[in-house]
């Protein structure tokens, strides 16, 4: 096993522990807005960690550069998905 | 553990996570949650047809299966919201389940048989598309058989999509007809959602177009591309940014007809100069085939948008 290799498992078995933390929370947590707080460390720092494990294995810059734009497409869609959700779920929360 | 293994692991638990969901997908209780359901069973599925080693088809399954369909049955599902109630109460008669039960068995068993009685190898005409491939100047099989080999099919799907524009049109009250479809949606203008909307459509137009370009040779196409245009309108639709059309508007009327239309025309153009309906000169093929896609891009946003914002529901512009 290369260093790259032990670079690559180290942050992708990361990124894999915060998208299982996250999963757990999104059970466990009470409500809405726990549940997306738990969700958002999945999107942000699971993929992202993911995400830079993959980099030195791949094949040139251009694949490189399209999982990088990935990675801020997913935490652009993320973020404001749960912006949304959240304040759809406070809206709710006033009206009953 | 060898690379073989683990990939058979990691078949057998995507089959099984398919089974679960589409088990909570028939099984929720309310329509939303089986909506849901359904939007993850897509999903998945798209991962499987990668593992399968057919990307074309996955992405259209995530952009059209879970996507699109997906969303038309969330706004079906709040529609029918009211009425959810009472229908959960009613259980149909014995002699209707039973009919029921007969007729589901009766198409798992026929297609149980007809997968089981597959010769193996099954048969396939894969290898004659690759060979074929070079002939019509596309790099990718699949593009060259969607667009050449069977693309009387192709062209048959998308007057499909024609009459299901007509069909949702059709719903459409006598009094709003020629209005625009859809409420008009609110948003906060200084809200996410319309920051959202305002960055991420010069992203998802180029997306959309690469992916209608890079067909040609990897896995993409119109049908996927336009999926995403439609969903950038959509976007600023929602964000208020932009309204749906009067659905008596000339140009949409145009740009929903252009794609099949140039379809058939160049397929008429074939009988005239070449041997058959939708034969390309050889020399041509590759220039012809991505102008019809482009037209059918356009067709394909304009067409999937539209049914997703569904018939008519208040008047069009009041100078006409």
């Amino acid at each position: 096993m290369t260093l790259v290799d032990l670079f690559s498992a180290a942050l992708i078995g990361a990124g894999v522990f915060f998208f299982i933390a996250g999963t757990v929370g999104l059970l466990r947590f009470p409500d809405t807005l726990t549940r997306l707080h738990a969700l958002t460390k999945a999107d942000n720092l699971g993929i992202g960690l993911i995400v830079i494990g993959l980099l030195p294995r791949v094949a040139d810059g251009w694949t490189a550069a399209k999982l990088i734009a990935v990675w801020v497409l997913i935490l652009l869609a993320s973020a404001t998905v749960s912006q949304l959700a959240g304040y759809s779920a406070r809206r709710e929360k006033e009206s009953r | 553990m060898s690379t073989a293994a683990a990939g058979f692991l990691l078949d057998v638990g995507f089959g099984l996570l398919l089974l679960a969901v589409a088990t909570f997908a028939l099984r929720s209780r309310t329509t939303y949650a089986a909506v849901v359901g359904f939007v993850t069973f897509g999903v998945l599925l798209a991962l499987v047809w990668f593992r399968l080693g057919a990307p074309d088809v996955a992405i259209t399954e995530a952009a059209i299966g879970g996507g699109l369909t997906g969303l038309l049955l969330l706004n079906a599902s709040a529609v029918l919201r009211p009425t959810e109630a009472a229908a959960a109460g009613e259980r149909p008669r014995l002699l209707v389940r039973a009919a029921a039960l007969v007729a589901a068995a009766a198409v798992a068993g026929g297609l149980a048989i007809a997968v089981l009685a597959l010769p193996s190898p099954a048969p396939t005409l894969a290898p004659l598309a690759v060979a074929g491939a070079p002939a019509t100047g596309l790099g990718n099989p699949v593009a060259a058989t969607l667009m050449a080999f069977r693309a009387t099919d192709t062209l048959l799907e998308k007057v499909v999509l024609l009459l299901a524009i007509v069909g949702v049109w059709s719903l459409a009250p006598d009094a709003w007809w020629g209005g625009r479809p859809g409420r008009r949606h609110q948003a906060d203008p200084k809200g996410t959602l319309v920051f959202f909307a305002r960055l991420l459509p010069p992203v998802g137009i180029v997306f959309g177009v690469y992916l209608l370009f890079v067909g040609a040779d990897h896995p993409g196409g119109a049908f996927q591309g336009g999926t995403i245009l439609a969903a950038m309108w959509l976007l600023a639709i929602m964000a208020r940014l932009s309204d749906t059309p009067a659905i008596d508007g000339r140009w949409l009327r145009f740009w929903l007809v252009a794609g099949p239309a140039a379809f058939v025309l160049v397929g008429l153009a074939g009988i005239a100069l070449g041997d058959a309906f939708l034969s390309y000169p050889e020399a041509y093929a590759k220039p012809i085939i991505l102008g019809i896609e482009l037209v059918k891009i356009v067709t394909v946003a304009a067409t999937l948008a539209l049914i997703v914002a569904g018939p008519p529901e208040r008047p069009g512009d009041p100078r006409r």
